[in-house]
């Protein structure tokens, strides 16, 4: 069937099969490989994109849901030559390894930021807990959603280094 | 361009060159690989933990109009690639001819035009079983009257895969005879799965006309596939490119060549077009390397004050139904005889004896530097088991017995010479971070109240980075890596690797490896890795060797091209060699420093016209292989302060403080990002991961519903500490570090939580510390935590 979704603002039109997943649709119809696929249940969440303003794992949404509706996905997070404070914040806090789950956990942290500019810690860990990384420990991607919040219209990654927290002997 | 703390030439904290595509979404995994005309492969996988095939009906299947090809074992067989060999010596069949072995073997494999074609097809290929008893748990593998699965193997008449030992046993019985104190304990290292967040795949891709065969695949060890391809397949070497591009954790997942990335060559061969073939993520879990699964029976013995004299331990390895364990050969058992861990032992000695089960090959994946892991937390959970007897303090009774700086380099009652330590400082600097003396105060103070709380240490020596290539191959590859450094007339550089990244940073670490000994800012050298056509031959990553066999080739192809540079200089500068000498980035003439050629200058100049002394040829490139002298043992003292529900079982981890030396840090960044990731592993691990099997071979770890990953919520904020002790024989100083914090924590994990319940008598509880298997030890009724028996 024929849908229309509006992706990083802009529209899209696709002839689909009615059971094609949403995270299908982007990657394989539009090519926008930015967002993964990981698990099928809902558990892994490196599928979430943005439906509607509201984050969602996209292997769990039918292309056909999005019909008439808006998507944001890591392709669009950048404002143009310019990365969004979450971005840089994971880059200059190696909030990221493989970069596998990294589109997804900054597609949540800029919807918590959006919502909450100024979280607390526990408030970082409950609103990426949908979400699995497997390398970071979490540890740098919550310094990294507190480095964007600090960091609102973004100083340049490459010049701040985080603070040296370690004890040497 | 002025070297700072975030900007090195050279070591120190930079932020990742790779990240700029990450985060903008640009990376290339395999499954966003599309070539025109590229079809889709699914597997058909087997029901059955153990049953005999007896028809196999594809008609259905071949019919559906977008479906290309079906491929089952018979095909196979006709082109003899139905079993390959595994790298531990060992067969494993490609798919299935005789009988299904465990639950989720492939049988048959579709190649349609989409995917959802391929999965639709599967439902139409009509398998005729017959089921058979299957062997599920592995101590009871080798009964008399146990089914054998190896039926297809000559002379195979029992489930017995091999018998291996290290150490002195005649000594080690002498000595535990005339020890004051023995203890003894049973412990299960459950089955568990790397699971990295992309599953395994591959798009084949055989051109019809070159007969070059290029492969897009989830590997660790794309040189080691290639040859491997040529083998199995008889592809000719040079007509196979292996291409690992960015790869979505491997954590030894993706070491192995599985029998979907066979298929989907021999779909591109059959159908004349590129094949994509992605596992879902049941598939991962339920048929690719798991690790782990051994049943060990531990024995320490000591002094009546507290002197370790021996430890002793038997091991049932579970190696499933086909042993395709990665580990060097002449190592059925890995490196767990490094089981001796961090102490000065008059005698050790251990057996393995390795059996096959109704269930997914494999053995040594998952961050565990081939083994190491159990044997950590074998001696670890040992010296706690010690310290309960004694009703010594157990960081106490590891510091009495910990080795001393000056008995490096030390060898070990199993063979292993540990390079460098220092250990006594690690622990304390651990015990001091912790507050360690303040916690007990507060525990004992909790326990009057009736509350649980543990606080649980490990201390763990890992032996790592494989070669030497003279002890240590993969089915006859010695275990060396090559580099190719190459520098360009503007002074910029490209540095060639055999290993390639997974996640660990190398196109950072290893630029910055090269600008530590040239004095070229990273940001001026490029690193190529993960393509069999554009890189050197090398083993691969895993076994955290990276650091320690490729990183030193890295260091020494950059001296090698200082070398040359001296020579280019000695002509520019109209000097002999012998009266130049090396600051970072230039050579300068000795006593008059201001005469002196930049690395730029001189790459310039290599290039040109210069007249260079007779026999010396121009430009700066080198090459080079690394045969690494000896592993490098990295070491660390964990400790862990848990929280534990005594109504309901459940262990909340409060804080975990992690001291680790590995050496020379080369992105103290990037090792700390390792550190914590590894200990998140570990908390996993002992919590909540686990590849559990019902009484029928079931496997009951098939998706993440079931198979349980720590979250945010589960993991503490990492609070880390480091020591710096050089390894004496890597030419940078550093040691492995990438599992270091996944060997060291399960322990520290598990040492916690039986200590938060020692006031219910509790001495061991297997992993995974579920809510009900903590819930049980209290009631006194331990839970079986790898089968669904209770």
């Amino acid at each position: 069937m024929q849908i229309t979704v509006t992706v990083n603002g802009e529209q899209y039109t696709r002839d689909v099969e009615p059971r094609l997943l949403l995270v299908h649709f982007l990657r394989d119809e539009l090519r926008l490989t930015g967002t993964h696929w990981g698990c099928d249940t809902s558990n892994c969440g490196v599928c979430a994109v943005w439906l509607d303003g509201t984050p969602v794992k996209s292997c769990t949404v039918l292309a056909v849901m999005a019909d008439g509706h808006e998507v944001r996905t890591v392709e669009g997070l950048a404002n143009g030559a310019e990365l969004d404070p979450v971005q840089q914040g994971f880059v200059a806090c190696h909030g990221l390894q493989c970069g596998f789950c990294t589109p997804a956990m900054m597609m949540t942290a800029r919807w918590l930021l959006d919502h909450d500019p100024d979280p607390s810690e526990q408030n970082i860990r409950e609103a990426i807990s949908g979400q699995v990384c497997r390398c970071t420990g979490y540890e740098n991607i919550v310094r990294s959603i507190r480095w964007a919040a600090e960091h609102g219209s973004g100083a340049h990654p490459a010049e701040t280094v985080p603070a040296r927290e370690e004890v040497r002997a | 361009m002025t070297a700072t703390e975030e900007r090195p030439i050279g070591f120190g904290r930079m932020t990742r060159k790779e990240d700029a595509r990450f985060v903008r979404g640009h990376g290339t995994y395999v499954d966003d690989v599309q070539l025109p005309g590229m079809l889709h492969a699914a597997v058909l996988r087997s029901p059955y933990a153990h049953a005999r095939i007896t028809s196999i009906d594809t008609s259905a299947a071949e019919a559906h109009p977008k479906v290309k090809a079906v491929i089952t074992g018979q095909t196979l067989a006709g082109l003899k690639l139905a079993w390959m060999p595994t790298i531990s010596y060992d067969t494993q069949a490609v798919l299935a001819t005789d009988k299904v072995r465990f639950q989720g073997q492939e049988v048959a494999f579709v190649v349609a035009e989409d995917r959802y074609a391929a999965r639709d097809a599967l439902a139409l290929i009509d398998v005729e079983y017959e089921p058979l008893p299957p062997v599920i748990d592995a101590r009871r593998a080798l009964d008399a009257d146990a089914p054998v699965i190896r039926d297809d193997k000559e002379n195979q008449t029992d489930n017995h895969i091999f018998d291996w030992s290290a150490g002195d046993k005649a000594r080690t019985d002498e000595v535990f005879a005339n020890a004051d104190v023995v203890v003894a304990q049973d412990m299960l290292y459950p089955r568990v799965h790397p699971a990295p967040l992309e599953t395994c795949g591959t798009v084949a891709d055989m051109d019809p006309i070159t007969g070059k065969l290029t492969v897009w695949s989830t590997t660790q060890a794309p040189h080691a596939h290639r040859t491997l391809y040529a083998m199995v397949a008889g592809i000719p070497e040079h007509k196979i490119r292996i291409i690992s591009p960015d790869i979505g954790g491997g954590f030894g997942n993706k070491v192995g060549i599985y029998p979907g990335y066979v298929c989907a060559v021999v779909g591109s061969i059959v159908t004349g077009k590129p094949v994509k073939w992605m596992e879902d993520r049941s598939e991962n879990l339920m048929s690719t390397s798991f690790a782990r699964d051994y049943h060990m029976r531990g024995e320490i013995a000591s002094t009546k004050d507290g002197k370790i004299l021996g430890v002793r331990v038997d091991v049932i390895a579970d190696h499933g139904a086909f042993n395709a364990t990665a580990q060097p050969t002449g190592f059925p058992a890995g490196f767990f005889s490094v089981f001796t861990g961090s102490y000065d032992l008059a005698a050790a000695y251990c057996s393995v004896t390795g059996v096959y089960t109704n269930k997914a090959p494999g053995g040594v994946a998952y961050a565990c530097s081939f083994r190491v892991t159990e044997a950590a937390y074998l001696v670890e959970r040992m010296v706690d088991r010690l310290a309960a007897e004694l009703a010594m303090d157990p960081a106490q009774l590891r510091m009495r017995n910990l080795l001393r700086p000056e008995q490096f380099p030390y060898q070990a009652k199993t063979g292993w010479e540990y390079d460098s330590g220092d250990y006594p400082r690690a622990l304390a600097l651990a015990m001091d971070m912790a507050h360690y003396d303040d916690l007990r105060r507060e525990q004992a103070a909790k326990r009057e109240l009736g509350e649980l709380m543990g606080i649980g240490i490990s201390f763990f020596t890992e032996a790592v980075g494989a070669g030497p290539r003279k002890h240590m191959d993969i089915l006859g590859l010695g275990m060396a890596d090559g580099a190719e450094l190459r520098v360009h007339p503007t002074g910029k550089a490209v540095l060639r690797i055999s290993v390639q990244t997974q996640g660990q940073g190398h196109e950072t670490t290893f630029a910055q490896i090269v600008a530590e000994e040239l004095g070229i800012p990273p940001d001026d050298i490029d690193v190529v890795h993960g393509d069999t056509d554009q890189t050197p031959f090398g083993l691969g990553t895993y076994g955290s060797r990276s650091t320690p066999v490729s990183g030193a080739a890295a260091a020494m192809v950059a001296r090698k091209v200082r070398e040359r540079a001296k020579i280019v200089a000695s002509a520019m500068l109209e000097v002999s060699q012998d009266d130049l000498e090396w600051e970072k980035g230039r050579w300068f003439v000795r006593g008059d420093p201001d005469s002196g050629k930049t690395m730029t200058e001189i790459a310039l100049a290599a290039h040109s016209n210069l007249e260079l002394p007779e026999g010396v040829e121009g430009h700066l490139d080198a090459t080079c292989v690394y045969n690494p002298p000896n592993l490098t043992y990295p070491f660390g003292a964990y400790i862990c302060v848990v929280d534990v529900d005594p109504g309901t079982g459940q262990v909340k981890v409060r804080r975990f403080i992690a001291v680790d030396d590995c050496g020379i840090r080369i992105n103290p960044m990037i090792v700390e990002g390792q550190i914590h990731g590894g200990l998140a592993d570990g908390v996993g691990m002992a919590l909540m991961q686990v590849i559990a099997f019902d009484e029928d071979g079931n496997c009951l770890g098939g998706s993440f519903m079931d198979y349980l990953l720590p979250t945010s919520m589960e993991c503490p904020s990492w609070e880390l500490g480091e020591t710096v002790t050089p390894s004496p024989h890597h030419p940078i100083g550093a040691k492995g570090v990438g599992e270091s914090a996944t060997v060291g924590s399960p322990a520290a994990v598990v040492n916690a939580v039986v200590d938060a319940l020692t006031p219910y008598g509790v001495r061991h509880v297997d992993m995974p510390l579920t809510p009900a298997a903590v819930w049980r030890a209290i009631q006194g009724r331990p839970l079986r935590t790898d089968l669904a028996i209770t």
